[in-house]
């Protein structure tokens, strides 16, 4: 194709995906190491890339220590009962005591936090979140990030992580493609810090048409640090734990302010409270420790929010539909009302065009609520991503194997949405785990496991036909046919991803099936997963960008078939409102208060599954 | 709500290109000017519609549930550290204005270099400070939290 292969070498750290999570990493390598060669490899421009390209209104992950507010564990134990119990304790406690300190970092670098005027402390959304004024909080993230790394090669999507040949299951560094040019890129790096994100567009979106691209978490979350790692063969946990979330309808605008700041509430289509009706039923599906309203009430422990999704979902389904926020009181405030509309300009744009185009004006009409499709990420309140060790003086002996934040693949970490089982941590605590496997991964290559790596011409020349395949395969068989896409040689990219979007739904418990499923469909799924997979083999590119969605179709079915398989592991439905497993209704923490791990064989792509002991945090009050 | 470029604005300058997240604003070859190849993957982010110099991107609510006759105009100035709204209604009825600070500092200021800060010890090294912790956790004297200092361990299998 006459490509040009362009090899960077010598690298130290390579942060693979600059959002949240990779620019921390590279921000806190400098510091750690400042001799070694930090190298970012960003498939967008890392100044507008993931999740936050559009700025966020609030940081959501903020203890207040210094304001007397909360301390670490009780974020952990928010995060555990919003998760039904399953969250790796240890890495959350330590990204809650790290977190504010990179709040503050924003602070001094000029991100606008606002203050409560009274107490001089930052402006609580609610009990976990803070108000900003975060339009250009990623610019803001990117320019030190920018600042610590050597070089930062915006528009490279990688494709497939290096493996080391001297050693077993040891990373080697990354390869991948310019979206731009179309080069070959590979990167030789002792260390990996996988930060690319989570995954949208994998289950069949509400939007169709022109309007596909309106997903909550943000289209080109393509999966791709599940990708990477799973074919690396690196462990993953709780990829069963998908989430939905209860957004405004067609818009996707966050509720968050909303219900905290401006106390707004929700209602059927009679007007009615409707959320605790449905809590007796729930009770007898979770058990009392899970759903308790009365002792919620008298503590504010908060109701989990897939139990709320419940609620709302059979609301809806007893035909008392629409679910509408009720906004006109707030918004009489104009202050409130203000606050309202920046909130969406701030982070969900599209809200604010779709109120302007239908004529939703909250001040004199209550607008919908939904259900979206659900989503598999790791750092908003779900807990998808992959297995790794936890800091020393906190993680249990089967969550420590050396350095925080390391996969079960040498030299491979994680940040964000990237690490499984640590709910909660959103924007800041993905900026926080970025920097804490900075450090480890400094600490690695100190310690020598870095040396000697050894990466093929072979190894090399291999991805590199692996990755132009789909343009290859256009040229053979395009010009069988006389024009358009139909083609009996190959599928495009946006037909497979309309194929996995549809299987996922049907199969796996999209919003299409009210969320159920079962195993004799997860295993009717696995079958056409497979031959999706074969299909994938034939994907077709006209173009490099149609490469770039190629590969990204390609994380996001590796990610799909993991979602899969664990929620066919995991017997039981534990997270009621986000999925069901109708074959086993309830809640079954007998069989399976433990976290699920799995990995994929790189060779035969065959699965293991196993059960993780669960540790709890507790304090002298809790005994 | 899908990107579209006014014909007569664009220059073709590229900084849209530059910078749309999804790799969907593209020069058209003949026209020499940008516009949006795949609307269907579009966030409608505004990240072009802020980067580009001549305001010839604009947003256009996706047809599949948006009506036409509104608007949503953005202007972002990194010199004044402020960022403005125009929300105007498909019936007429609103039109706003919003304005909100996007920084707090003169642009592009206000970052440590790194590689300048005195070196950390070998003891902050094994133990499990970030830099400038422990003051930036509590922004005093404090130090960082362990199971330790808060009375906690981690207990197998325990409920709650
Ligand atoms: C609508 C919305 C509202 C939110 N609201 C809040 C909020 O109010 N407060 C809050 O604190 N958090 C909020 N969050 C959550 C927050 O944005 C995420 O938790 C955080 O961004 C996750 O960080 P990350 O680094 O894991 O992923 P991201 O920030 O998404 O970064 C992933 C990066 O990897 C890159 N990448 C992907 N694939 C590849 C590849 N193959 N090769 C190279 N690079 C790749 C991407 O381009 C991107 O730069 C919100 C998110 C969304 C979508
Ligand atoms: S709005 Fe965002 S996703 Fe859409 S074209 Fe512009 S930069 Fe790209
Ligand atoms: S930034 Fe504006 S002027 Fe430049 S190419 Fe894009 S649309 Fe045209």
């Amino acid at each position: 194709m006459g490509y040009k292969t362009i090899i960077e070498d010598d690298i130290d750290i390579l942060v693979a995906g600059a959002g949240l999570g990779g620019t921390g990493a590279a921000f806190e390598a400098r510091y750690w190491g400042k001799d070694k060669k930090i190298v970012i490899a960003e498939k967008a421009n890392i100044d507008r890339s993931g999740a936050v390209a559009q700025g966020l209104y609030a940081i959501n992950c903020y203890m207040g220590t210094r304001f007397g507010e909360n301390n670490p564990e009780d974020h952990v134990r928010y995060a555990r009962i919003d998760l039904m119990g399953m969250v790796r304790e240890d890495l959350a406690f330590d990204m809650a005591r790290h977190v504010d300190s990179a709040v503050h970092q924003f602070e001094d670098w000029g991100l606008p936090i606002m203050r409560n005027t009274k107490t001089g402390a930052y402006l609580r959304e609610g009990r976990w979140q803070i108000m900003i004024h975060g339009e250009s909080y990623k610019p803001i993230v990117a320019e030190a990030a920018k600042k610590s790394a050597d070089k930062v090669f915006n528009r490279i999507c990688v494709t497939h992580l290096l493996m080391d040949e001297a050693k077993e299951n040891r990373v080697a560094g990354a390869v991948g493609f310019n979206v731009r040019t179309g080069n070959y890129h590979v990167f030789k790096s002792k260390t990996v810090i996988c930060g690319a994100g989570g995954a949208s567009n994998i289950f069949k979106p509400r939007s169709v048409g022109e309007g596909a691209g309106r997903v909550w978490y943000a289209p080109w979350s393509s999966g791709s640090a599940y990708g990477l790692m799973i074919e690396a063969g690196a462990k993953m946990t709780q990829m069963e734990n998908r989430i939905v979330l209860a957004r405004f309808k067609d818009g996707y605008g966050p509720v968050g302010a909303y219900f905290l700041h401006l106390k707004t509430y929700t209602q059927n289509c009679l007007g009615e409270e409707y959320e605790s009706n449905w809590f007796p039923e729930l009770q007898e599906m979770v058990g009392k420790e899970y759903l308790d309203p009365e002792a919620s009430h008298l503590t504010h422990r908060p109701i989990p929010t897939c139990l709320r999704n419940h609620a709302l979902i059979s609301e809806v389904n007893a035909g008392r539909g629409p679910i509408h926020m009720v906004t006109m009181e707030a918004f009489q405030d104009p202050h409130l009302e203000e606050i309202g509309w920046h909130n969406f300009l701030g982070m969900t744009v599209g809200q604010a065009v779709l109120w302007a185009a239908t004529d939703v004006d909250p001040k004199y009409e209550n607008p919908e609520l939904t259900t979206s499709e659900p989503y598999v990420m790791g750092s908003h309140a779900t807990g998808c991503g992959a297995w790794c060790s936890g800091p020393e003086d906190v993680s249990p002996d089967e969550y420590f194997w050396g350095y925080n934040r390391m996969t079960t693949v040498e030299g491979l970490f994680g940040a964000g949405d990237a690490v499984g089982g640590t709910p909660h941590a959103f924007s800041s605590g993905s900026f926080t785990e970025g920097r804490l496997a900075a450090k480890a991964a400094c600490q690695y290559i100190d310690d020598g496991k870095g040396e000697g790596i050894r990466v093929s011409d072979d190894q090399i020349q291999r991805r590199k036909e692996e990755i132009y395949k789909p343009m290859e395969t256009y040229k053979v068989y395009s010009n069988e046919v006389v024009a358009g896409s139909v083609n009996p040689n190959f599928i495009n990219p946006r037909q497979g991803l309309d194929r996995l979007q549809k299987l996922m739904d049907e199969y796996c418990g999209g919003f299409g099936v009210n969320y159920m499923t079962n195993e004799k469909l997860l295993q009717i799924g696995l079958k056409k997963m497979a031959t999706l997979g074969e299909d994938l083999e034939k994907v077709a590119a006209e173009d490099i960008h149609e490469l770039l969605r190629a590969w990204e179709l390609k994380h996001r079915f590796l990610t799909s078939e993991s979602v899969f398989q664990h929620t066919l592991f995991r017997k039981e439905t534990r997270w009621p409102g986000y999925y069901y497993r109708g074959d086993a209704m309830k809640v079954d923490d007998e069989n399976w208060h433990v976290l699920t791990v799995s990995r994929r064989d790189p060779d035969t792509g065959e699965y293991t599954m196993e059960k993780a002991p669960l540790y709890h945090l507790v304090g002298d009050e809790e005994g | 709500m899908p990107t579209f470029v006014y014909m007569t604005r664009c220059d073709g300058c590229g900084q849209c290109v530059d910078i749309c997240p999804s790799d969907i604003m593209h020069i058209d070859k003949t026209l020499r000017r940008a516009y949006n190849i795949e609307p269907n993957m579009c966030w409608e982010c505004y990240s072009c519609v802020k980067a580009c110099p001549h305001h010839a991107i604009d947003v256009r609510g996706y047809a599949d549930f948006a009506p036409l006759g509104h608007s949503v105009r953005v202007h972002r100035d990194e010199e004044k550290g402020t960022i403005a709204w125009r929300i105007k209604f498909r019936n007429g009825k609103k039109d706003m204005d919003l304005l909100a600070p996007i920084t707090t500092k003169p642009w592009g200021t206000g970052f440590p270099e790194l590689s300048e800060e005195p070196a950390p010890s070998n003891e902050m090294r094994g133990g499990q400070l970030l830099f400038n912790e422990p003051k930036y956790v509590r922004m005093d004297e404090g130090d960082l939290h362990t199971l330790e200092s808060n009375g906690l361990k981690l207990k197998e299998g325990v409920y709650y």
